[in-house]
């Protein structure tokens, strides 16, 4: 165990944790302002990287992959947030089956229309290559993630802490229905909420399609690991979202080199652990 | 009881009748049907009668699975120690999940058990020395019992497996009908209240968790020897959530529904996959027609129907 590979694996951890921040911050939102655990979220991260490959394999432009991976699954997610989920407030085992049907049903479009072969996204030339620092060299696609999810987390708080729209988002996550009575329309926030997150993991899935690859079975492969960051995290909360996904990002990196048969039980036992401590996650709240 | 009971034996015997006119392929789905029966009625102690929504309950059968698959194949095990290590691992996995997941309410308890489901499934796609990975453990040998028939044949099997279903059906209709089940029944509709009664409410959760995953463990045994081959398929999330769905299909809190809605699972799953291979795009449809249409289940509808 050199210091070399401490520091690669823990820069590795962290681009990983990046990524994953794009795809827990929308669950843990939609779940903060309409308490729908979606378990199509990692299908919109699937998708997302298949629209992008498309694109790609088109106009051979990745900012357009990227921008037509987020609109497009952004409108798949307020169809079904307008069509079908509205229709369940409150019933916790509906919306859960009702969004595995929809999981089933994205994976099973996507294997007739892209395939069963797995593809990379290939990465833009100018982030090709690596940065080289002292005796180490980094990646410049992963430091690249690092930079959008900064960004990302940076844009999503301003939005939710300095805005009135974000002031209304916080309202909504505190108390629905107090919100609603003050004369903040909660169905348009559910409907804003619920694309924005369906866009964020569309994000990671263009951006993710580059370095992990796209492939059938993508989406209930990250799917678990979203889960994860928002329960060490907290349901909900933005900070929790951050920290929860920089500790999976790290605790599966190490834990694949260290331990690779055992990589699932390294994820697993903080997780156990910090639930024993603080049932609702670190961030969250009741 | 009482009421299930007569329609019960009725179809039992009627499966028990009619099972030497049929050909094999009908045979052998049947003997499918009512082992994952057992395990959506498992899942029902938990979903139906406490109100805990399991989305990992594929691990304990998963489990029990595996460790029949390891030890006919590599140890040569015979069918009682089998049987006795596979519920064993199966219970000893719900008892260790248990205590992280019944600390958690409501959302949290659904997403604890999807996690903890997918520990188990990377540890049979991961652990590769143990588990063969991808590959799965294949050549699980049907067990040698001491009976004049062989229960390679499908026929003896599904009676093995009829028996199987009805002694989990009789056990677990008694153990619901319990004082311990009623208090199960007192929880799901208001924790607080049986707080307040002095129920230890932890403990009576953690109990059925146990004893679901211990039954689900059971059908995981059966499942190996049915198959003869066990791979990570048999404990990934699809499996979890196929079995939530057989219980809402049939009727969560009935025993007999989530019974029956394994077995339109099985039969729709088998039936649709001859004629197209879209087979997850219609079980999807399924699952949101059911919610749309038939939210307390088939026996749920049928029932509010009859009163």
């Amino acid at each position: 165990m050199t210091a070399e590979f401490w520091i690669i694996q823990a820069f590795n951890g962290l681009s990983y944790g990046a990524l994953l921040f794009l795809l827990a911050s929308g669950l843990s939102l939609i779940f903060g302002v309409m308490r729908i655990v979606n378990l199509a979220h990692g299908s919109y991260f699937m998708l997302g990287g298949y629209v992008g490959l498309s694109v790609v394999w088109r106009t051979e432009s990745f900012p357009a992959a990227v921008l037509a991976g987020a609109v497009a699954v952004g409108l798949i997610g307020m169809g079904m947030e307008r069509l079908f989920l509205r229709r369940l407030p409150g019933q916790t085992l509906g919306q859960v089956l009702m969004t595995i049907g929809f999981a089933l049903i994205f994976q099973d479009l996507a294997l007739l229309i892209w395939g069963g072969d797995p593809y990379t996204i290939p990465v833009p030339g100018a982030l090709q290559g690596s940065v080289v620092a002292g005796t180490y060299s980094f990646p410049s696609y992963r430091i690249f993630i690092v930079v959008v999810a900064v960004a990302v987390g940076a844009l999503l708080w301003l939005a939710l802490d300095r805005t009135r729209a974000g002031a209304r988002i916080r309202a909504a996550v505190d108390d629905r229905e107090m919100a609603q009575g003050v004369g903040i329309n909660v169905p348009v926030i559910s409907l804003a909420v619920f694309a924005l997150g369906a866009c964020l993991a569309a994000l990671g899935g263009v951006i993710g399609g580059a370095f992990l690859g796209v492939y059938p079975g993508a989406d209930f492969e990250v799917l678990p690991y979203a889960f994860v960051v928002v329960i060490v995290g907290g349901l909900g909360s933005l900070p929790g979202a951050m920290v929860g996904s920089l500790l999976v990002g790290l605790l599966d990196n190490f834990g694949k080199a260290l331990f690779p048969e055992l990589s699932y039980f390294t994820l697993f036992a903080p997780m156990a652990l910090i639930l024993a401590l603080k049932p609702t996650g670190l961030f969250g709240r009741a | 009881m009482r009421r299930p009971l007569v329609p019960a034996a009725v179809a039992a015997a009627v499966l028990a009748a009619v099972a030497p006119a049929l050909p094999s392929y009908p045979l052998t789905l049947l003997t499918q049907a009512l082992i994952v029966a057992v395990l959506a009625m498992s899942l029902d102690v938990l979903l139906g009668y406490t109100g805990l929504p399991s989305l990992g309950h594929a691990a304990y059968f998963g489990v029990a699975a595996y460790a029949v698959a390891i030890l006919a194949t590599d140890y040569q095990a015979g069918f009682a120690a089998c049987l006795a290590a596979g519920v064993a691992a199966a219970a000893a996995f719900a008892a260790v999940f248990g205590l992280v997941a019944i600390r958690a309410a409501g959302t949290y308890f659904l997403m604890i058990t999807l996690a903890l489901g997918m520990v188990v499934w990377g540890l049979a796609f991961r652990w590769v020395s143990l588990t063969k990975g991808d590959n799965g453990i294949s050549g699980v040998p049907r067990p040698e019992l001491p009976l004049p028939w062989s229960l390679w044949a499908p026929l003896p099997f599904f009676y093995f497996s009829l028996a199987a279903a009805l002694l989990a059906w009789i056990l677990l209709g008694l153990l619901v009908r319990s004082p311990f089940g009623l208090t199960l029944k007192g929880i799901r509709e208001s924790e607080s209240r049986m707080r307040i009664l002095g129920y230890n409410v932890w403990l009576h959760k953690y109990l059925a968790f146990v004893i679901s995953g211990t039954v689900a463990g059971f059908a995981g045994v059966l499942w190996a020897y049915y198959n003869g081959f066990v791979s990570p398929v048999d404990v990934q999330l699809v499996t979890s959530v196929e079995t939530l769905l057989m219980v809402a299909l049939g009727g969560p809190g009935t025993l007999v529904g989530p019974a029956i809605g394994a077995a339109v699972i099985v039969f729709l799953k088998n039936f649709v996959s001859v004629y197209t291979k879209r087979w997850l795009l219609i079980l999807g449809a399924v699952y949101i027609g059911v919610i749309l249409f038939a939210p307390r289940g088939v026996v749920g509808a049928l029932r509010r129907r009859g009163r």
